[in-house]
């Protein structure tokens, strides 16, 4: 039994927890109701009365083509993202975990890109690739690349997953490195007096050892990549060229908040908020039970 | 199968600490050599050195007759086992034991005959389908004797395998790690810290401190002629008694007060300053002060049953000097405050140089 702290104060505690009650009755209860109350409705052209339409809102959405092409830009977008950003943290990870001398030092420099604002992130790629003024743009047009991400759907969607999976890195490279500090130096030893050569240790021992961790951030990163992209997407490419960058969430802001289509917008809302909801679930299900070794 | 031998072995990190400090060992085929010593002592980087886990500074290190100091450690053909076992945890134990086979591109046939060979001499045929995590301590271990035995290595190497183990365990297992060892006759250099797995399964016992070998030899050698006061403080228990003392011409003056002349032993030149050292197991008790060579004043007794320890200070000391112990038969009844008459047995005082520690 652990024992159990008892404040003697009954008034304190309450008053201790209402600022984060309130933020997240202000931020995420009253617009989620809200959400979920506009998706049901359906306001007249000119905003002067609303009507109940049931679940008109989401049959109209589902069966959008245009909504169907975003779940794909989605797709594409978290899986290049989730993939990219883990294989080079990865990658990262194992060759920091080697260095001896500055270790700290290197670790330092790896993460600080998380700590920049998505919409800065986006800016820094927006500027390096710019067609007109961007020092890479230039590298890639004189290797004979038609560098045109303003038009080019393809090109803007590799420019927002660059952006994205780099702002990304440091997390999942903190991840991984803690996750090889986990792993006992002397099983790499015995790995390596039973022959296995490096590349057979990583692929044999140092992998699956890591399966939780890898796990942990394939989740989370397709969570970021999901919801909280918004930022780069909206400094990079605006959605566009067309709908080529526009994912679930950037739709969600265009339709309502420059449409002004509250209707779709909320029901589209509130598909995203099941998705997270199965995310989070998912998460908790197979993440937080405990993974034992040894 | 084969020798083992070290020359001048030495190991200096970053330039500046010196953990091994030029250390020479040969051990013959198939016999078992243990290197004992507090931690620190460079017992560890000892052995992980002729794994090929740590590079050799200075000094060669030969497996069978060959310089391997160039090799890594799969090249030198030998197998190590871990204090904390080091399994495969996401590895059934049949995986964790044909692994090094595997990646040896050893006939999948035969590696299926040696793993159930060695399964079933470790008795571990039943486990062969379960995690390392399904498995008590005992059998981890086994499982980590198991993946070396597989290899039929050149010499086996362990690292204070025993210490995770609760004592009863660890008994067991001692037991039945000298009898696999002497049974494969394969060559093996073992680390504890534990003196009585030292004396136990050593064929050579290497008392090692601060780097150094202080003593090579024979356990019982090492236990009999210890070479030096750090050795004759590290092997035996309760610890050899030290008591400051200088040569005179009837027989040694105790810095504690009184003289003490030990049958059957070479006294030091007049003057010169050494300590007695004689094991607690060594004193005898007599009847009366006249034959005594030291007056034990009792502070305190443990009883053990098999035996009794007598602790205290020589009485002439009146309290100032060093402790005393003795270990007397368990049907001698002793209280506080006793003062009890002590003969030291022949020929079994130990007289170091003050100076040097080292055995005159």
């Amino acid at each position: 039994m652990s024992p159990r702290v008892v404040f003697p104060n009954k008034v304190l505690p309450y008053l201790l927890l209402l600022p984060q009650l309130a933020i997240t009755i202000v931020f995420f209860y009253w617009p989620a109701s809200q959400a979920l109350y506009q998706s049901v409705l359906r306001e007249d052209p000119f905003g002067l009365k609303s009507t109940f339409v049931g679940f008109a809102n989401f049959r109209r959405v589902l069966s959008q083509p245009s909504y169907i092409d975003s779940v794909q830009t989605t797709a594409i977008f978290s899986v290049s993202v989730a993939f990219i950003a883990m294989v080079i943290a990865l990658l990262l990870a194992v060759m920091a975990d080697k260095i001896i001398r500055g270790r700290g030092f290197y670790r330092t420099l790896m993460i600080w890109p998380y700590a920049v604002a998505p919409a800065i992130a986006g800016m820094l790629w927006l500027f390096m690739f710019n067609p007109t003024m961007g020092s890479f743009a230039y590298m890639l047009r004189s290797a004979g690349i038609q560098w045109d991400p303003l038009l080019n759907g393809p090109q803007a969607m590799a420019l927002v997953i660059a952006a994205a999976a780099w702002k990304q890195i440091s997390y999942n490279f903190l991840f991984f490195v803690a996750g090889l500090q986990a792993i006992p130096k002397t099983l790499i030893e015995a790995a390596a007096i039973d022959g296995a050569g490096e590349t057979k240790r990583f692929w044999t021992i140092i992998f699956p050892l890591l399966a939780p961790t890898t796990f942990f951030l394939l989740v989370i990163n397709t969570t970021y990549a999901f919801f909280d992209t918004f930022g780069i997407i909206h400094a990079v490419t605006g959605g566009g060229p067309g709908k080529a960058t526009e994912t679930l969430v950037y739709k969600v802001y265009n339709d309502g908040f420059v449409n002004l289509n509250f209707g779709d917008s909320a029901a589209q809302s509130v598909i995203l908020m099941i998705i997270v909801i199965l995310l989070t679930a998912f998460q908790f299900r197979y993440v937080e039970r405990k993974v034992h070794y040894g | 199968m084969a020798t083992v031998e070290l020359k001048d072995v030495r190991k200096v990190y970053a330039g500046r600490v010196e953990a091994v400090k030029g250390v020479s060992i040969s051990i013959p085929d198939g016999a078992m050599c243990v290197l004992v010593g507090p931690s620190g002592c460079g017992k560890s980087t000892l052995l992980r050195m002729i794994a090929g886990l740590e590079e050799i500074t200075e000094g060669t290190v030969s497996i069978g007759g060959e310089v391997v100091n160039t090799r890594g450690p799969a090249e030198r053909d030998i197998a190590m086992v871990f204090q904390n076992y080091a399994l495969y945890p996401h590895m059934k134990v049949y995986d964790n034991m044909a692994y090094g086979l595997r990646n040896r591109g050893m006939d999948k046939a035969e590696i299926d005959r040696r793993v159930r060979e060695a399964a079933a001499t470790l008795g571990l045929a039943d486990f062969l389908e379960r995690k390392p995590r399904e498995l008590s301590g005992g059998q981890r271990q086994r499982v980590a004797m198991g993946r070396a035995i597989v290899r039929s290595p050149k010499a086996f190497l362990f690292d204070e395998p025993l210490s995770n183990l609760d004592a009863k365990l660890r008994g067991q297992m001692r037991i039945e790690i000298k009898n696999l060892q002497k049974s494969l006759g394969v060559t093996s250099v073992y680390v504890t810290h534990d003196q009585v797995e030292a004396m136990t399964l050593a064929d050579t016992l290497v008392v090692m401190n601060q780097g150094r070998a202080e003593q090579i030899d024979t356990p019982l050698a090492v236990y009999e002629r210890p070479a030096s006061i750090f050795v004759a403080g590290f092997i035996g228990s309760p610890a050899m008694n030290l008591l400051p003392a200088k040569g005179t011409q009837n027989g040694l003056a105790l810095a504690a007060g009184g003289t003490v002349n030990p049958k059957e032993t070479a006294l030091p030149a007049p003057g010169r300053d050494v300590l007695l050292g004689i094991r607690p197991e060594h004193m005898t008790l007599v009847n009366d002060a006249t034959a005594a060579d030291l007056e034990l004043k009792v502070t305190a007794v443990e009883t053990l049953g098999a035996d009794t320890l007598a602790h205290g200070y020589p009485l002439s000391s009146n309290g100032r000097s060093e402790p005393l112990i003795a270990r007397l038969p368990g049907s001698v009844r002793v209280k506080d405050g006793d003062v009890l008459p002590l003969a030291v047995q022949p020929g079994m005082a130990h007289i170091f140089d003050a100076a040097t520690g080292l055995r005159i």
